[in-house]
């Protein structure tokens, strides 16, 4: 078992390694140069020359080989470059645009679990009910709606809403504040955005935890429990939650990471300055550093989180080992 | 603000009160302007190195320029005014040397004087940048020899021959002037920094989120700026930028929205919504590649353009897309720029368009290129390339020829276009200052044009142009330019026109002094806007 | 009880022949609908959305790619039942043709990333070992990498297009299922029946298609649903990002890009159509596994 772990953990670097490779080179495989869009796409004249210079100054001159070890090492190091398209360091563009995202990450994952835990034990508790269908209907209405059409309907309605009621339309402020520094404006912002991401992870976690559950009240020991005759809501808060709440933990770390998948679209959406909007635009600029540090950070905390998960699987369901 | 020659300087109150467009109210004073802008982030607020929007929409109220286009006539194509000189120059020396004098008091926003040496250390790394720096407009300036400043407050322009493209060339809105002792030092130093002599203070930057500005009190020209601050917030998605103006978390945009949202916005504000519009200087093109069969041939290039109806095409176009003048190669609004009855001889404007058609039919069976089946490559941007695309598509299929779409992101769109990856392609032509005998340049062959992606070679149409551009005769160089249009649109059709853009700006009524101009670049120092609330 | 000396035949008897309880399909099929009033909804829209799709040429009242200038963004009316977009252009007749774009996108990343990822996952569940480690380490990198970037990679090298829109968006896949797979294969590959194949010389083959497999059947069903209604998902967000299926091709999420939302306040049935039509369809597969993976589970059956 403790060989297994040591190996996980070792298999670590080399996995980040053959990640950083491999957007290394898919972002190079793609046609464009970042130095023709900036200068280009204006749509005016522009100089071969101030494209040479543009080259040099980026270090797109250099051979192939140089780059990718200036940034896997650069990536250890935890120096992550100059962004290509800005000239400030990666580092500075991500950490500018970091708490917008935590933010919305942070309360979608909230609101999600507030929803979705009690009424998928409802739903668990309730099977085959009405109640439990229409619970069911919700949230699956949620896996299959689409984020970003969700978005948009939201601000269309949030818009009409408000010039009918109020007489004058009202939206979410456009630029964003951080929390301590005007709090109502920063949740106003904030809320619709967590509401739309936070919608399909509730989903997610309502289902797990209505399977969960449905699985757990099956045991014997609840069966004794009720027998012994004890109240119907310790027999679920004390005995029956704790144990189905087991899988839908290790579902939340996993969900954390799709949730970034979400925030992409959505921060389109809404206008808000965060990692996944960032994240958008540098592969459309085709700046190759900033791109390759998001895509590194990423899937360094996805790989970490998963073996992470692995080890727990291993340790709490002792049937499964690993060769 | 514009000021007229030295002798009015005395008057300069009355004529500021006088010269304030539109409205009739007095100015008030006061007020943060909140506008946005149409992009994520500019990659760096260096006017020299850029040829974004982006740039010039985030840092032009806080720079100064040489000359400019007239703010209170920006649809003028032929009216330049001084910002920091004191009058418009005549040319000397045979209309090589032109002589500026430069006013006094100026000064930097951290208190030092500007001279005439600042704006030729300006002017001097545009023309001829330093090693390992980039000016992105070099080529723009080969009429240009050297800038010279014999004196703190005159600055003298040498040109390598006579031509009437000088004047607009020097109002280009990306030539700010910056501080000689900090290029001396650190030519790099304005790739991150601002420091500039304009109406307003930089007040700070977020990085994609926005860009503050404060009022300048020391600005040179009296009263100016009205608004004590600005603030720019960067939302690239027009969706957001219109319902901001529609709940007034924002006043305005100075790129353009389309009709759908001026329509909708006109709906729902009535009153509070105020709407300027224009030609706009940008275009879209259609470039055959040359060097792919059957695009070779003469006659197959004529038939695309025969093929659409420009007439009928642009009305309808006009409701849905930032398109709406039917025009030949100059700006709809230029004196250089052929009439109705002169543009209905050329291929692809004749007013039949039956017959245009049938010829179009008639050239492609002689070229063998019947039901020619091809791709049209395309930029991933709604307004108004695929809405053109779309359209054009259309538009050929009723000659018989097929055509399907290749959309690509930005990049490799670039990409496509530089290495001749295409069969015919979208292009565009997009400049600042309307000077026509510079923006033509884009139908000159690569070896003379970077940005010509034809891939065709042609020595007769260089020798048409250089005597257009070296032509001092107003009358005559128009008679060329006839002679160049059609030889570039009809005899060989190496590219073609569509309609030209139009720009559109929905604004809340509140805002004023602002006067649109057919550019996005111009007209940004928001020096005149005062807020009417 | 006597222990008997081990016989291959004897025991692949006990292993392959258990005994079943043989229904008519029909009684099957009538008492899944009783049971399962959602999964029967659900089975009802996917049954609809691929007749739309497979006999669009004959259903659909226009041609979905002709322009109409004339007709643009006009209202649901009598001639056009959902409105038309801008370019004057049926929505209905898009949507229909749509729906075919949706199921050949939805059901072929659906079938390449549950293929390949019962054949990763029983394989490395199976092997074990170095091969599980490595291939574990592989999968978790693709997994983890951003879609739109597989997207825009595979999109700008190879052009736009419905296939490589499939395979753009089958690459991550194929790792989930892989990891699910490998999960349920590792708790049977503890049971002793495998051992006791594997004890009576049974090649590798035959022990993970007879044995393995079939046990795994059920999550792999479960996750080939699920992906259907993902991978439209997908589709749906690289269109909008103007990454996927490009113009004129009628594709639901390419519908909601760009002039949907341009529209949303003047002409809202361009945005609120083509959504509807992805969230039912995805929802309807859902409920669709859903059902599924309750009649197939013994635990929570009979009820």
């Amino acid at each position: 078992m403790y060989r297994y772990i040591i190996k996980r953990l070792l298999l670590v670097i080399p996995t980040l390694v053959g990640a950083a490779a491999l957007v290394f080179l898919l972002m190079r495989l793609i046609p464009g140069d970042i130095c023709v869009v900036r200068l280009g796409s204006g749509g005016g004249t522009f100089d071969e020359r101030a494209v040479q210079a543009c080259h040099a100054q980026l270090g797109l001159d250099r051979p192939i080989f140089l780059q990718f070890v200036d940034f896997v090492w650069g990536f250890f190091r935890g120096d992550f470059g100059i962004s290509m398209w800005s000239g400030k360091p990666v580092l500075y563009e991500i950490a500018a645009r970091f708490p917008v995202s935590l933010e919305i990450a942070i309360m979608a994952v909230v609101i999600a679990n507030l929803i979705a835990i009690p009424l998928g034990t409802i739903s668990a508790l309730k099977q085959n009910s009405p109640i439990d269908l229409a619970i069911r209907v919700f949230s699956i209405a949620g896996l299959a709606t689409p984020s970003f059409w969700l978005g948009i309907l939201f601000i269309l309605a949030i818009l009409d809403f408000s010039q009918a009621a109020f007489g004058s339309p009202w939206m979410p402020p456009i630029d964003y504040v951080p929390i301590w520094q005007d709090p109502l404006r920063n949740l106003s912002m904030v809320i619709f955005p967590a509401l739309t991401v936070g919608y399909r992870t509730s989903a997610v976690t309502m289902r797990m935890t209505r399977s969960a559950m449905l699985e757990v009240l099956r045991e014997d020991y609840i069966r004794t429990a009720r027998a012994k005759g004890l109240v119907e809501h310790i027999i679920i808060n004390r005995h029956a939650l704790k144990n189905a709440l087991l899988p839908v933990v290790t579902l939340m770390g996993i969900e954390a990471a799709f949730l970034i998948g979400g925030l992409v679209v959505t921060e389109q959406v809404f206008n808000l300055n965060g990692i996944g909007r960032l994240f958008v635009q540098s592969v459309q600029n085709q700046d190759y550093t900033m791109t390759q540090a998001l895509v590194m950070l990423v899937v360094a905390a996805f790989v970490l989180t998963n073996t992470v998960v692995d080890l727990v699987y291993a340790w709490l369901d002792p049937r499964i080992r690993y060769g | 603000m514009h000021i007229r020659a030295g002798l009015m300087a005395a008057a300069l109150a009355a004529a500021v009160a006088s010269t304030v467009p539109a409205t009739a109210d007095n100015p008030k004073s006061g007020g943060t302007l909140t506008y946005m802008i149409p992009a994520d982030a500019p990659p760096s607020l260096d006017g020299r190195r850029e040829t974004t929007f982006a740039t010039v929409h985030s840092a032009a109220p806080f720079y100064s320029v040489l000359v400019r286009v007239d703010p209170n006539n920006p649809a003028s194509t032929t009216d330049f005014v001084c910002d920091l000189c004191t009058a418009m120059p005549q040319p000397t020396d045979d209309g090589k040397t032109y002589t500026f004098k430069i006013r006094d008091h100026v000064k930097f926003h951290d208190g030092s004087p500007l001279a005439a040496a600042d704006v030729a250390a300006s002017w001097n790394a545009i023309i001829h940048p330093p090693e390992g720096v980039t000016s992105a407009r070099e080529s723009y300036f080969v009429m240009l020899d050297k800038v010279e400043a014999p004196d703190p407050a005159t600055v003298v322009f040498r040109l390598k021959f006579a031509t009437n493209a000088f004047l607009p060339a020097l109002a280009d809105p990306f030539a700010w002037i910056y501080k000689k002792e900090i290029l001396d030092k650190d030519p790099h130093w304005y790739e991150k920094n601002i420091l500039g002599s304009g109406p307003f203070r930089f007040a700070g930057l977020e990085t994609g989120q926005s860009i503050k500005g404060a009022r300048n009190p020391d600005y040179y020209v009296e009263g100016l700026p009205y608004l004590d601050g600005f603030t720019a917030i960067y939302a690239d998605k027009q969706a957001v930028r219109v319902d901001a103006i529609r709940a007034d978390r924002g006043a305005m945009e100075f790129r353009g929205l389309p009709p759908s949202s001026r329509d909708q916005l006109v709906k729902e504000l009535g009153d509070k919504i105020v709407v300027q519009e224009s030609d706009w200087n940008c275009v879209n093109l259609v470039t055959p590649n040359h060097k792919k069969k059957p695009f070779d041939d003469a006659r197959v290039r004529r038939a695309l353009t025969l093929a659409v109806d420009n007439w009928h095409g642009a009305p309808a176009l006009a409701k849905i897309a930032n398109v709406r003048t039917v025009g030949g190669i100059v700006f709809p609004g230029s004196p250089l720029a052929a009439t109705k009855e002169e543009l209905q001889t050329i291929a692809g404007f004749w007013p039949d368009i039956e017959k245009s058609r049938t010829e179009a039919k008639r050239l492609l069976k002689e070229a063998g290129a019947e039901g020619l089946k091809f791709e049209l490559m395309n930029r991933n941007v709604d307004q108004p390339y695929k809405y053109v695309a779309t359209w054009l598509i259309d538009e050929w299929s009723k000659v018989g020829l097929q055509v399907t779409q290749r959309v690509l992101p930005t990049g490799p769109f670039f990409e496509g276009l530089r290495n001749g990856t295409f069969d015919v392609t979208v292009d565009f032509n997009c400049q600042a200052v309307v000077n026509p005998l510079l923006d033509v340049g884009k139908f000159l062959p690569r070896s003379v044009y970077t940005e010509n992606y034809g891939n065709y070679d042609d020595q007769k149409e260089i020798d048409l142009y250089q005597s257009l551009l070296h032509e001092t005769d107003a009358a005559k160089q128009r008679a060329l330019m006839r002679e160049f249009e059609k030889y570039v649109l009809d005899t060989e059709a190496h590219m073609f026109m569509t309609p030209w853009w139009y720009r559109i700006i929905p604004y809340r009524s509140y805002v004023k002094g602002w006067k649109i101009s057919p550019s996005h670049y111009l007209n940004q120092d928001l020096a005149t806007i005062w807020l009417d609330k | 009880m006597t222990i008997v000396a081990p016989n291959s035949r004897a025991i692949s008897a006990i292993i392959d022949d258990a005994p079943e309880i043989r229904r008519s399909i029909l009684l099957r099929a009538w008492i899944f609908c009783r049971r399962q009033p959602l999964g029967t909804f659900g089975m009802l829209i996917v049954v609809i959305t691929a007749i739309a799709g497979l006999s669009a040429e004959w259903i659909a009242p226009y041609n979905p790619t002709a322009n109409d200038f004339a007709a643009m963004t006009e209202a649901p009316s009598w001639a056009h039942w959902l409105g038309t977009d801008q370019f004057g252009r049926d929505q209905l007749s898009r949507i229909i043709f749509g729906a075919r774009t949706a199921l050949i996108v939805g059901f072929s990343c659906a079938i390449v990333a549950s293929v390949a990822g019962m054949v990763l996952g029983v394989g490395s569940a199976y092997f074990g070992g170095r091969l599980d480690l490595y291939l574990q380490g592989v999968l978790d990198v693709v997994m983890a990498f951003p879609l739109i970037i597989m997207a825009l990679a595979v999109v700008s090298i190879f052009g736009t297009g419905v296939h490589n829109v499939i395979v753009a968006i089958t690459i991550p896949l194929i790792p989930r299922c892989a990891r699910v797979l490998r999960a349920s294969a590792l708790a049977i590959r503890e049971v002793p029946y495998i051992d006791a194949a594997r004890a009576c010389g049974f090649g590798h083959n035959r022990i993970i298609l007879r044995h393995m497999v079939p046990n795994v059947m059920a999550p792999f069903l479960i996750m080939l649903t699920a992906f259907v209604g993902q991978a439209i998902l997908a589709e749906a967000s690289l269109s909008y990002l103007g990454l996927g299926v490009q113009e004129p091709v009628p594709a639901w999420g390419l519908m909601l890009q760009g002039g949907a939302e341009e529209y949303a306040s003047t002409a809202p049935w361009i945005a609120i159509f083509p959504g509807l039509a992805i969230a039912l369809t995805v929802f309807g597969f859902s409920l669709f596994g859903d059902a599924l993976r309750d009649a197939l589970d013994p635990k929570l059956r009979d009820r």
